[in-house]
């Protein structure tokens, strides 16, 4: 297993973008948070793009409401450090608001459809991240942005989704519904093959002609606007591709959290998108290897009743043992499936993290 | 600890939501088994198409078809149905518009993804459509065909809007067979038949996020269950222990004296790391008592299910079912 140069990494002037990504509830927000502010206090000008932080650790970097905006974490000594919350409809909306006359902007705004396609559309958050980075970028007030990614439930849907709205976006099928109902719709239709017109038909019966109305006034609107919308989602997905982007998976030494990392480990070789390595979190510290689980168990058995603290304490031991080796097992599994994938481990700390201490914490553990 | 458990008797659906992480599906399939005892019949339905169930009970991939997959105490058995929103769809477009052969077609236009996507509410009736239907299936002859459904959910970020079904089709169908179908299924949602138990971890994030979602829940009047406390770590040291290992005073001769009782060299790097072990042992029961302290005032029953260090497998599966079985589920 090849360790992972965490200060390396940070310090290469070479690296403009670091993106965390991985399945959720491996700490993935935390790990951003914690590089990020390691990179600023080596000395760089760093902003963190984060997407759903607990309360305490955003209150701890100064983001005390949603704004969208990146403000500067105070009190940072080397370089500077800038944070920001992303709100994904309100990264949508100022798209809209930045690139149409002011009317024409308020009828997307209000627009049902949009209004559905923004909040909910499985993907517009992954897709909204991208977007901000890519507004991030064209500022140049940063030397590195460190982003971190939706909690999604496979961390392939974080490069999954630009394609998937865009080609919804942009589909055929989307075009011929949008289409003035009695004119080229019907053409189309006949053109597409009479499954349109009944789905059409089925369509408007189900959910009311309101719904087929709002999408046909919105693609028309929104097509006006962009031009084709596949090809802004093709550019922002290929900003990933620069060449001063690194990625890093997150993951926890548990089954499903390293099966996604390999998914994705597979996926950005496919794509040429480069890694930097694996960060490992929540990894069992082993304090003492020699006294084996075998050893402690026996021990804490011979002892029984007779001196139950001390027995408590070997059991307490042997379970820490147990539970490392059973990680060990499936870190190697990953490992040995990529054995040329360089690898940070940070071990399980028994607080959660929420401030910049803890952040500094992880960092240290990170880049040792 | 936990507070009473709720009369789960008339409760025949069962949703189970969670924060991403916290083992839902987990707790999902091992609620089935713990109903399925006693010879009952029991379905497990997967809303978000990822094949969790079939690699939890180590099977192959699962048709959209209510499948047999596991059998519990008295010849109780589970049925698993991954439900497909597409699939949904084309059975009900062929229910009511006859639009069999032109499904496929439609299919292959990407045209169902559309139809599901353009609405997510649409969706989202589709699914709780089929469980509501499975909970209602032979409600009239008085032969139920389930006893009870178990959904493995939506994240608790989710879950209100997705059980919330009728207000997320009103600004979209006002009237027409979606419209009724939504009002038909709020029906069942809304009643005593249902609750929804909210699955987390005793860590800060996922703890908040279980309140956030109780106080939704509540706000929209959907029917709340029980908090399922997931990968809990039992305490190993006696509460005086814990007491001494959190102040940094275990008595360390007493310690060298009991190791070399076990038959193990009691070096000063052997007892330290053992105090340094149970000082981060109790650090987490702490943390964890705090967390577990905000859950309680929310005022739900919880229930608890250990850490197993081991992992998931289908025998860590049946102890957990045990586990909820013990804490008051019905026999």
């Amino acid at each position: 297993m090849t360790t992972l140069d965490v200060d390396a990494l940070l310090d290469d002037p070479a690296v403009g973008v670091i993106v965390c990504c991985g399945s959720g509830g491996v700490g993935k927000t935390t790990t951003a948070a914690a590089l990020a502010l390691r990179a600023a206090q080596r000395g760089r000008t760093v902003c963190v793009l984060t997407i759903d932080p607990a309360r305490r650790l955003a209150q701890s970097m100064g983001l005390t409401e949603l704004d969208n905006t990146p403000r500067p974490v105070p009190d940072i000594e080397g370089g500077s450090l800038s944070a920001m919350m992303l709100d994904m409809k309100r990264t949508f909306d100022e798209i809209v608001e930045a690139h149409a006359e002011p009317e024409r902007a308020a009828a997307i705004l209000e627009n049902p459809f949009y209004q559905a396609l923004s909040s909910s559309f499985a993907g517009t958050q992954e897709y909204m991240a991208m977007e901000k980075l890519g507004q991030l970028r064209q500022l140049g007030q940063w030397d590195l942005i460190v982003v971190d990614t939706p909690p999604s439930r496979s961390a392939l849907d974080f490069l999954d989704a630009p394609k998937r709205l865009g080609s919804f976006l942009d589909g055929r099928l989307i075009r011929v519904l949008a289409a003035p109902a009695r004119g080229a719709g019907r053409v189309s239709a006949r053109v597409l093959g009479a499954g349109i017109g009944l789905f059409t038909g089925a369509m408007s019966k189900i959910l009311g002609g309101q719904v087929l109305r709002d999408v046909q006034l919105f693609v028309t609107s929104f097509d006006a606007l962009f031009g084709g919308f596949r090809e802004r989602a093709e550019q922002t997905y290929a900003q990933l591709q620069a060449p001063d982007t690194r990625f890093l998976v997150v993951a926890a030494p548990e089954p499903d959290a390293l099966r996604e990392a390999s998914y994705f480990v597979q996926r950005l070789e496919t794509e040429r998108m480069p890694l930097a390595g694996l960060v490992l979190n929540r990894v069992q510290d082993v304090r003492l290897p020699e006294l084996s689980a075998a050893t402690a168990r026996a021990g804490s058995e011979r002892l029984g009743d007779d001196d139950v603290l001390v027995a408590e304490l070997l059991r307490l031991h042997a379970d820490r043992m147990d539970s490392a080796a059973r990680q060990e097992r499936l870190t190697r599994s990953f490992t040995g499936a990529h054995p040329r994938v360089p690898v940070a481990s940070v071990i399980a700390l028994a607080d959660d993290v929420h401030d910049l201490d803890g952040l500094q914490t992880i960092g240290d553990l990170l880049a040792r | 600890m936990s507070n009473r458990a709720p009369n789960w008797s008339r409760v025949r659906l069962h949703v189970v939501s969670g924060k991403g992480g916290t083992g839902k599906t987990t707790v999902a399939a091992a609620l089935a088994l713990a109903l399925a005892r006693g010879g009952k019949k029991v379905l497990l339905l997967e809303v978000e198409n990822r094949q969790g169930i079939a690699q939890l009970f180590d099977t192959a991939p699962l048709p959209y078809k209510e499948t047999r997959i596991a059998v519990a105490e008295d010849s109780g058995v589970v049925y698993a149905l991954p439900i497909d929103a597409e699939a949904a769809l084309l059975e009900y477009l062929e229910m009511f518009y006859g639009l069999k052969r032109g499904g496929y077609a439609l299919r292959k236009l990407g045209a169902i993804d559309f139809a599901t996507t353009i609405a997510p509410g649409l969706r989202d009736v589709l699914l709780t459509g089929k469980a509501s239907e499975a909970v209602k299936r032979g409600e009239k002859t008085g032969r139920l065909a389930y006893d009870a459904v178990v959904m493995d959910a939506p994240p608790t970020g989710r879950i209100t809007r997705f059980l919330n079904v009728n207000t997320e089709i009103a600004g979209l169908a006002k009237v027409g067979p979606i419209r009724s179908q939504a009002d038909s299924v709020m029906g069942v949602i809304r009643s005593a038949r249902t609750a929804v138990h909210l699955v987390t971890l005793l860590e800060e994030m996922p703890v908040q996020e279980t309140l956030d979602g109780i106080a939704e829940l509540r706000a929209a009047a959907l029917p709340l269950g029980t908090v399922v406390i997931n990968q809990s770590r039992q305490s190993e040291l006696r509460p005086e222990d814990l007491q001494l290992a959190a102040t940094g005073s275990l008595p360390e001769s007493r310690i060298a004296d009991g190791l070399q009782r076990a038959g193990i060299d009691p070096t000063s790097a052997v007892i330290a790391a053992l105090e340094d072990e149970a000082a981060d042992h109790a650090a987490r029961v702490a943390l964890q008592d705090a967390e577990r302290e905000r859950l309680l005032d929310a005022g739900l029953p919880t229930l608890e299910l250990p850490y197993l260090p081991g992992g998931i497998d289908l025998a860590a599966l049946y102890g957990l079912a045990e586990d909820l079985h013990s804490q008051g589920l019905p026999a």
